[in-house]
């Protein structure tokens, strides 16, 4: 036994043997779990109509995150008949490739909101939000009614989207330099919006909380439901989807 | 260096071979059925290597030899539940959505998967018992906005209410007409009173009389003389005790002031035209379903039921 190379007793006894050897095992752990990230550009499949976040939408985002949505809701389509049938296409990779954090998640207590975007009107999201129950008796959200009450105003647009452009998000600069304007443009009816639609196709401008004549925290959040899982037109991609 | 392995004496088991300060070490082997599971899971972990997606390369996973994906599995499902439902979409697709009662068989079936449809699509709004909220409608009961029969739920469904860029949704516009100041405050509260008196929960008053003139003007184009509804426009009934956003006083006051102009998602875009026909079949079936009446009676092409057929042949034949 003592005579091969790496003896129990051998390596027991020669600390910078055993230091070296623990390396080498925790690095193949290691390279097995990060390597794959190194190359995710050419992982994530190319899909088209996914585009950054606009400002409010971002906005939005960051209120969903601030308020920890993600701890009962889900954004992410599973490839199952039983999820499909209900959600919707499943989710692609490539549609929360500009997620920062993403919001898979896999904690489901209400359901999951990957497709949620045009399924439902402004108003419901609004009352929904302010009092889930006043439209489903059963449920057990929490309400949201002070979002309504809080402007938008203070939010740091434009340090948002220097952040995530610095993470690999692809703003432009002209992005970064509108981002404030932006995020009020969108939420306020009856502007004009020819610029914003140009950088950010598919983009929705509206008042979203029923109540013109402020930006609040509602906007951004509607903004944001509103959009989720709309970017990608699966009805061209696959028609085959909502066959029933 | 103890480097001899012995047979140790109480248990009869040989050592491993080293000693630390007297201390040694008996190697007991591990018993054959715990030796077996760790041959089993070895052998189990090389052939799921082999046959399933398993070493991440450059842009993807190796294939595996039975080239299995959760994507083609998942396509593979829907294709045998797709193949499984074939002759039920083929058979509703064919029938036209009024004469959908003539075959019972397929009502019923219709109807279940109405009701699965709707537990995804419709109950967020109208509640899991149709029962809907202030400002979604109760599709229980016999009180339609826009019409009750098959067709007429079906055109509604499809084209969504008020669907800007939908030529065919159901659309019109109160106005607000405390908030646009085209009724002043006291004259809206007349009108209130006015309102509160169809229905009976109010006695005609000297301000329920000076409202019923301005109903007269201002409402009854769309609510009829009477506050009887028209389903055209969409206009509620007023005369009975079914009030989609409150029929308090308060209520009512803001209902005027600002007016209510519901919307629903026209849903011909995101689901394909057998679930809807489902959905209709769903919600007609609920209680409230009135028959479909022809407008050019046609007996041998749409009658719903015997007793749309007979009135259709009545008119026809010009007897009673």
């Amino acid at each position: 036994m003592s005579t091969k190379l790496l003896d129990h007793k051998k390596i027991e006894r020669n600390v910078t043997l055993l230091g070296v050897l623990s390396l080498v095992v925790v690095a193949i752990g290691g390279i097995v779990e990060i390597a794959p990230l190194f190359w995710i550009d050419s992982t994530v499949e190319k899909v088209e109509g996914v585009r950054p976040y606009t400002p409010l939408e971002q906005a939005g985002r960051d209120i969903y995150v601030r308020e920890g949505c993600y701890n009962c809701h889900s954004q992410m389509v599973r490839p199952f008949r039983d999820e499909v049938e209900r959600y919707g296409p499943y989710s692609l990779a490539a549609e929360s490739m500009y997620d920062h954090p993403f919001q898979w998640g896999s904690k489901r207590t209400g359901p999951d909101l990957a497709r949620v975007g045009g399924r439902y009107s402004d108003e419901w999201h609004v009352q929904h939000l302010k009092n889930p129950q006043s439209v489903v008796p059963e449920s057990i959200m929490p309400r949201y009614a002070f979002l309504a009450q809080r402007d938008l105003a203070g939010y740091d647009a434009k340090g948002s989207l220097t952040a995530l452009s610095r993470v690999g998000v692809p703003y432009s600069k002209e992005d970064i330099e509108k981002a404030a304007a932006d995020m009020i443009l969108q939420a306020t009816p009856f502007s004009d919006t020819t610029d914003l639609m140009k950088r950010y196709p598919k983009a929705q401008a509206r008042d979203f909380d029923g109540d013109p004549t402020r930006v609040t925290e509602m906007d951004a959040i509607v903004a944001y439901l509103q959009m989720l899982g709309t970017l990608v037109d699966f009805e061209s991609a696959k028609p085959q989807e909502q066959a029933r | 260096m103890a480097d001899g392995k012995r047979i140790d004496e109480a248990t009869g088991t040989s050592t491993v071979g080293h000693e630390w300060d007297g201390i040694e070490e008996l190697d007991t082997p591990m018993p054959r059925w715990w030796l077996y599971t760790l041959y089993a899971t070895i052998v189990f972990a090389i052939a799921y290597c082999v046959a399933y997606p398993a070493w991440p390369l450059v842009d993807r996973a190796t294939h595996g030899v039975l080239n299995w994906t959760s994507r083609s599995a998942h396509a593979e499902e829907m294709r045998t539940e797709g193949a499984r439902r074939a002759p039920t979409i083929a058979a509703l697709a064919r029938i036209p959505i009024e004469r959908l009662p003539e075959d019972s068989k397929l009502l019923d079936t219709a109807v279940a998967g109405g009701a699965s449809a709707f537990k995804v699509h419709c109950v967020q709004c109208h509640g899991s018992g149709a029962q809907g909220f202030k400002g979604y409608p109760n599709l229980n009961d016999d009180d339609w906005l826009w019409g009750g029969d098959l067709k007429a739920i079906e055109q509604t469904l499809r084209n969504g209410i008020r669907q800007p860029g939908n030529e065919e949704t159901r659309t019109s516009m109160m106005p607000a007409f405390g908030r646009d100041q085209i009724l002043t405050p006291a004259q809206i509260e007349e009108v209130v009173s006015h309102v509160l008196t169809l229905s009976g929960r109010e006695k005609p008053s000297a301000a329920s009389r000076r409202g019923a003139a301005q109903f007269a003007t201002n409402c009854a184009a769309c609510h009829g003389a009477g506050g009887e509804g028209n389903r055209t426009l969409g206009a509620p009934k007023l005369t009975d005790a079914i009030w989609l956003y409150g029929g308090d006083r308060e209520s009512i006051r803001q209902t005027i002031h600002n007016s209510r102009n519901g919307v629903m998602p026209a849903w011909g875009s995101r689901l394909d035209p057998v679930t809807i026909k489902m959905l209709s079949a769903y919600v007609h079936s609920l209680g409230g379903g009135e028959d479909f009446v022809p407008p050019a009676p046609k007996p041998s092409t749409a009658a719903p039921s015997a007793e749309a057929a007979a009135t259709a042949a009545r008119t026809k034949n010009g007897k009673p």
